[in-house]
C-alpha cells in the first residue's frame, strides 16, 4: 500500500507532460488560423485553444476522458458508437479463443510431458514460435476464413486462440515437470499410479506456471483480436475504432477506443490475478 | 501411444474411404512410429532429428493434401508454391525486409531498449520513482500497445519512422521492468564488499551492479525481440509507404496473392528466430559467468 503515493506522482507528472506536449503539438494549427483571421495569440488563448480542438494533434487527457465517457454512458449500449458494444464484439471474440486456445495448450502440454515422442517433435517448435511474429497471419486467417464462409466472432477468435495457444504450452509444459525427483519418487513409494501422480502432484504444482502464461496468453489474445479486426474493412469492434478513426483523423475516437481496449485487457488480466489469488489460497500456495 | 495394429486399422480404413486419406494417414503415423522408435534410444542425435522429421512430416502432408484435394491456392498454397513465390521474388521481399526489420524494427529496437536500460539506471537511485513506475510499466507491459500505431502514423508519417515509434513503445516498457530488477540483483554482501573498498556509486555500478543486472537485462531483450517485429509489421497495417512486409501482407490479401503473404511470413519467422538467437548469442558471451550459461 505505501506504493500509492509514489504511483499516483508518476500519473501525475504523465498527466502534466501529457498537457504541455498536447498544448506544444496543438499550437501549429492554433498560430496557422489565427495567422488567417490576422489576430495575435496570447498566451491564455493558445493554452485554451489547443485544449478544445475538434480534431487535435494530441488530445488533452480531459479530451480522452470525456471521449470515453461519452462512448460508454453517453450512447444506448447497443448504439453503433457506444464503446461498449464495440467493447463487447471484442471481449467476446477474444474470451471464446482464449478459452479454446488455453484449453488446447493444457491438452497438448499434458501429452508433451507424458510422450517423450511428442516431446522431442513438438516441444521445439512450441519454443521457437514464440520468436517469431505470428501475429502477421492474422489478416490472411480472415480473409481465408471469410471466403470459406466462416463469418462473424469465430475467426477472430481463431486468431486469439492461437496466440494464447503457445505460451500457454510453454508455461503449463514447466509447471507440469516442476515437481523434482524426491517428490516423484514419493509418489512412487506410495505406489501412485500414474492419474495419481498427475492428479495429486503434477496438476497442483502446475498452477502457478500456468496463471502466470494465463496472463500472458490473454493479453496476447487481446492483441489478436483487435488485429484480427482491421482486415474486415472496420465493421465492429475496438479495432475498427482505431483504423476508421484513424481513416478520419478523428483523434479522440483513436484515443478512447486505445483506453477502452487498456481497460479491457486490464480487467482481463486482474480477473486472472484474482482467480488466481483465490485459486492458490485454497491451495496453500501463497507466496 | 497408438498401438501399430490400431494404427494399421486407421490406415485401412482410410484406404477403404478414399485413397487420399489412406496415403495421408500412412506418411503421419509412418514418420510417428520413425519418431517414437528415435524417441527411445535418449541419444542426442535423435534430439536434434526427430523435430527436423516432425517438420518435415508436416510440410509433406501439407504438400501432398493441396495437391491431392486440389486445394485452391487462393485458401492454402502448396509449401512448394511458397517456395517458389520466394525464389522469385527476392528483391521484393529483400527491399520489404529492410523497410520493415532493418529500418523499422531495428531501429526501433535500439532506441527503445537504449532508453528503458538509461531509464532504469536513472531512477535507480530514487526508491520513490522506482515504487511509483514500477507498478505503471508492469500495468503497460500487458496493454495492447500495438494500439497506438495509428497515432504514430499520424504523428511521424506513413514511412519508417512512424513505425521505429510504435516498436520503442511496446519494447520499453518489458526491458525497463527487468532492467530494474536485475539493478536489484546484487546482495548485500557484494556490495559490502564494493563499500569497503571504498568503491564510488559510478564504480559500484560499472564493476558490480551493471554486470549483475545482464541476465535479467537480457531475458527482457530477448522478449523485446519478438515484440519488435510484431509492432513493426502490425503499424504498416495502420498506412505505409509501398514497400514493407506488413504493407505487402495487406496489398495481397485485396490481390489474393496468397503465396506471396506466406512467403513475407515465411521471412518474417526467420528474420525473428534470426534476432532472437542473436540476441541469445550477445547474451552467451556477456553472460558466460552465470550458472543458466554453464554446461
Amino acid at each position: 500500500m505505501r506504493s500509492i503515493l509514489p504511483v499516483l506522482t508518476v500519473i501525475a507528472a504523465i498527466c502534466g507532460i501529457w498537457y504541455l506536449a498536447a498544448v506544444r503539438m496543438n499550437a501549429t494549427w492554433v498560430y496557422d488560423q489565427a495567422a488567417r483571421e490576422g489576430r495575435e495569440v496570447m498566451l491564455v488563448d493558445l493554452v485554451a485553444e489547443t485544449l478544445t480542438q475538434e480534431r487535435p494533434v494530441l488530445p488533452a487527457p480531459h479530451q480522452v476522458v470525456k471521449g470515453l465517457w461519452d462512448g460508454v454512458a453517453g450512447q444506448k449500449i447497443t448504439s453503433k458508437r457506444s464503446l461498449v458494444y464495440h467493447g463487447w464484439v471484442t471481449l467476446s471474440a477474444t474470451l471464446l479463443g482464449f478459452a479454446m486456445g488455453s484449453v488446447a495448450g493444457i491438452l497438448l502440454a499434458v501429452g508433451i510431458v507424458y510422450n517423450r515422442a511428442m516431446d522431442l517433435s513438438v516441444m521445439p517448435w512450441a519454443i521457437a514460435s514464440q520468436t517469431i511474429p505470428i501475429l502477421a497471419i492474422a489478416p490472411m486467417i480472415i480473409v481465408v476464413l471469410n471466403s470459406l464462409g466462416v463469418t462473424g466472432i469465430l475467426p477472430k477468435a481463431i486468431i486469439s486462440a492461437y496466440l494464447s495457444f503457445f505460451p500457454v504450452v510453454v508455461g503449463m509444459v514447466k509447471g507440469l515437470r516442476s515437481p523434482d525427483a524426491m517428490q516423484l519418487d514419493l509418489l512412487r513409494t506410495y505406489s501412485a499410479t500414474g492419474a495419481q501422480t498427475f492428479g495429486k502432484l503434477r496438476l497442483p504444482s502446475s498452477m502457478p506456471y500456468l496463471f502466470a502464461s494465463l496472463k500472458v496468453g490473454v493479453a496476447a489474445s487481446l492483441v489478436g483480436t483487435i488485429v484480427g479486426e482491421l482486415p474486415t474493412g472496420a465493421v465492429a469492434g475496438l479495432g475498427s475504432r482505431l483504423l476508421s478513426g484513424s481513416y478520419y483523423g478523428q483523434t479522440v475516437q483513436i484515443w478512447a477506443a486505445l483506453f477502452a481496449a487498456a481497460a479491457v485487457a486490464a480487467g482481463l488480466v486482474g480477473l486472472i490475478g484474482w482467480i488466481e489469488r483465490a485459486t492458490l489460497k485454497r491451495m496453500g500456495m501463497v507466496r | 501411444m497408438i498401438g501399430l495394429a490400431v494404427q494399421g486399422a486407421l490406415i485401412l480404413a482410410g484406404f477403404v474411404l478414399d485413397l487420399r486419406l489412406g496415403l495421408v494417414l500412412m506418411l503421419w503415423f509412418g514418420a510417428w512410429t520413425l519418431n517414437a522408435g528415435l524417441a527411445e534410444t535418449q541419444s542426442g542425435l535423435a534430439r536434434r532429428i526427430v523435430p527436423v522429421i516432425f517438420g518435415l512430416a508436416v510440410l509433406a502432408l501439407w504438400e501432398m493434401s493441396v495437391k491431392m484435394w486440389a486445394i485452391s491456392p487462393v485458401i492454402l498454397p502448396a509449401p512448394s508454391a511458397i517456395w517458389a513465390q520466394i525464389t522469385g521474388s527476392l528483391p521484393t521481399l529483400g527491399a520489404d525486409f529492410v523497410q520493415t526489420f532493418v529500418k523499422g524494427a531495428l531501429s526501433g529496437y535500439l532506441l527503445g531498449c537504449g532508453a528503458a536500460v538509461l531509464t532504469a539506471v536513472l531512477i535507480d537511485r530514487s526508491p520513490f520513482l522506482q515504487r511509483g513506475l514500477l507498478p505503471v510499466g508492469n500495468f503497460v507491459a500487458a496493454l495492447p500497445i500495438v494500439g497506438i500505431a495509428p497515432i504514430m502514423v499520424m504523428w511521424f508519417g506513413f514511412d519508417w519512422q512512424s513505425k521505429a515509434a510504435v516498436v520503442v513503445v511496446m519494447v520499453f516498457f518489458p526491458v525497463l521492468v527487468n532492467m530494474v530488477a536485475g539493478l536489484k540483483a546484487t546482495d548485500s554482501m557484494q556490495r559490502d564488499l564494493m563499500a569497503t573498498y571504498s568503491a564510488s556509486y559510478w564504480q559500484t555500478l560499472r564493476k558490480l551492479r551493471l554486470p549483475a543486472a545482464m541476465p535479467f537485462l537480457f531475458n527482457g531483450l530477448k522478449i523485446a525481440t519478438t515484440l519488435a517485429l510484431i509492432g513493426a509489421i502490425v503499424a504498416e497495417f495502420f498506412g505505409s509507404p509501398i514497400v514493407g512486409m506488413g504493407f505487402r501482407i495487406t496489398a495481397e490479401i485485396g490481390r489474393l496473392g496468397l503465396p506471396m503473404i506466406w512467403a513475407e511470413i515465411a521471412v518474417a519467422a526467420v528474420a525473428g528466430s534470426a534476432f532472437y538467437g542473436l540476441v541469445a548469442l550477445i547474451e552467451k558471451r556477456v553472460t558466460f559467468w552465470h550458472p543458466s550459461q554453464r554446461h
